[in-house]
């Protein structure tokens, strides 16, 4: 069975993704209020998996429940808290439940979040995470075993197209492709000059690219990101148009902002949709999708 | 080298409560190297011991020697003639140094001074850092020279994660990222080509502890024998 997220890429010219975040603990009434809200208007939603390093509900867990609701989920699964073997029991479980498009990420280490104390795994690497994809679809496990009945997964990954050094992170996104991702959802960009050059490097393979957006509430919030968030660059003018919003309009502006990029990226042509990340403000993306017209 | 610090002086206080006589062991190689377990911090411990006991008006003698190495049997008989009549040894060694001196010595109580770190080399003046985690398949030819599973703290074999910044690696700023020390050695030597290839995963089954080794000369001596 081919995914829904791979037949959209096949069907149209610019795909959209957004996100949600399991919460801590069982209450999950909001988490599936935003599924609920966003299922129909987005080709898929991703599932973070333990994010920032905090213990949260299973991204399979989720994407169950994304998947009973009729919506496309898509699984990110970390190197950082299972060896190969879970990361394979966790591929398998999801190739059951038919849930097919799989994320695969290094994941953060375990310092930046709430069990500091914890054993870091990183058993595999993303790279070799995807490879292990690729094997399990043709009916094998990563040991080279038979498998009873193949996955039919569809493999992403991620890239920082604004990491400093660049070279680096464009020899990595290489073996990504080579090893077997379909797609990628870049890291957030906000400078589409920058994310232009980019996408003349990325072009040259045959994979789908996604930019990633994630909204800015606040020009504190974009200062801060320039300064400890690893591989995103608002530029100055962004900032100052933030930063320009009347008391209260801030989020207005920025939904603004993201719609107006959503739509240069679209009538562009730069790439072959966007991944929305609208961290806390899930219930704005139908405003986004609608500035983005 | 090891690298080791001294644990604190009330944590060494209080492992040793109860003891009257105790025997500091200082061990010559490493830990003297990294001023942590050598002769002069076996004088030094000794002496804050004897005072601490002084001003808790405990009764305690504290003797102290340093042999060569002890990780090392033959070193270790040395001790034999200084080790009677003590009611505890306070080993100054690495890790491994403890327990071989526990073993050599297994009616004697053996306690460590030290927290021992890491394999490192000696970066600048009182300065330390790991450069090996024995991991039993070295790598650093197609690195050069730089270990991805030491430097970086997720052990990645295939290039750098999001979190690199500036060059640095997202656990800490302080810390330079090995991924963009990988790519820039790499680059001077022209060998760029080595990030191409996809490095498959680790053997982890290689670092099944404990570890034991026995020299290729050793092993057909003793399938003589």
């Amino acid at each position: 069975m081919v995914a829904a997220l791979e037949q959209a890429f096949s069907q149209s010219d610019f795909v959209v993704t957004g996100e949600v975040g399991p919460p801590k603990g069982t209450d999950v009434g909001e988490l599936i209020e935003h599924i609920d809200l966003l299922k129909d208007k987005v080709d898929g939603l991703n599932v973070t998996d333990n994010q920032s390093s905090v213990m949260r509900i299973s991204s399979l867990a989720v994407c169950r429940l994304i998947k009973d609701r009729g919506g496309e989920p898509i699984l990110q699964l970390t190197c950082r808290d299972r060896n190969r073997m879970a990361l394979q029991s966790e591929l398998l479980a999801a190739a059951i439940q038919g849930i097919h498009n799989v994320l695969c990420l290094t994941g953060d280490y375990t310092s930046v979040g709430d069990h500091p104390q914890c054993k870091p795994v990183f058993d595999l690497d993303s790279v070799q995470l995807l490879q292990t994809v690729g094997l399990m679809n043709q009916g094998k496990d990563l040991a080279g075993n038979e498998m009873q009945g193949a996955t039919d997964l569809f493999p992403g990954a991620v890239v920082t197209p604004e990491a400093d050094p660049i070279e680096p992170q464009m020899l990595k996104f290489e073996k990504k492709v080579a090893a077997g991702a379909r797609f990628f959802q870049t890291q957030a960009v906000y400078d589409l000059d920058n994310f232009k050059r980019f996408m003349e490097q990325a072009r040259k393979h045959d994979v789908k690219i996604m930019a990633g957006l994630v909204l800015l509430v606040s020009a504190g919030m974009a200062r801060y990101m320039n300064k400890n968030v690893p591989g995103i660059f608002v530029p100055d003018a962004l900032i100052k148009e933030m930063a320009a919003a009347e008391k209260g309009k801030a989020v207005s502006v920025g939904i603004q902002v993201m719609g107006r990029m959503i739509r240069q990226l679209r009538d562009e042509k730069v790439c072959d949709g966007v991944h929305i990340m609208a961290i806390g403000k899930e219930d704005r993306v139908p405003d986004i999708l609608k500035a983005a017209e | 080298m090891i690298v080791a610090e001294r644990k604190s002086i009330d944590q060494i206080d209080a492992m040793i409560e109860g003891f009257e006589k105790i025997l500091v062991v200082g061990c010559g190689t490493c830990v003297a190297v990294c001023m942590a377990g050598g002769e002069k911090e076996g004088e030094l411990l000794s002496a804050e011991l004897r005072m601490k006991a002084k001003l808790a008006s405990k009764q305690r003698v504290v003797d102290e020697i340093t042999i060569t190495r002890q990780c090392d049997k033959e070193y270790l008989d040395e001790l034999s003639k200084h080790a009677e009549g003590y009611d505890a040894i306070l080993s100054m060694a690495c890790g491994a140094g403890v327990q071989l001196l526990a073993e050599r010595y297994d009616e004697k109580i053996v306690l460590p001074a030290l927290n021992t770190l890491f394999i490192g080399v000696a970066e600048g003046a009182g300065v330390w850092t790991q450069r090996c985690m024995a991991c039993h398949d070295c790598v650093l030819d197609q690195t050069g020279g730089v270990c991805p599973m030491t430097i970086c703290p997720k052990n990645l074999l295939n290039g750098p994660c999001g979190g690199t910044n500036g060059g640095k690696c997202e656990v800490d700023s302080e810390k330079d990222c090995a991924w963009t020390l990988i790519y820039q050695k790499l680059k001077k030597l022209g060998r760029l080509d080595y990030l191409r290839k996809i490095q498959p995963p680790k053997d982890y089954s290689l670092m099944t502890k404990p570890g034991r080794h026995t020299h290729a000369a050793f092993k057909e001596t003793q399938a003589e024998e």
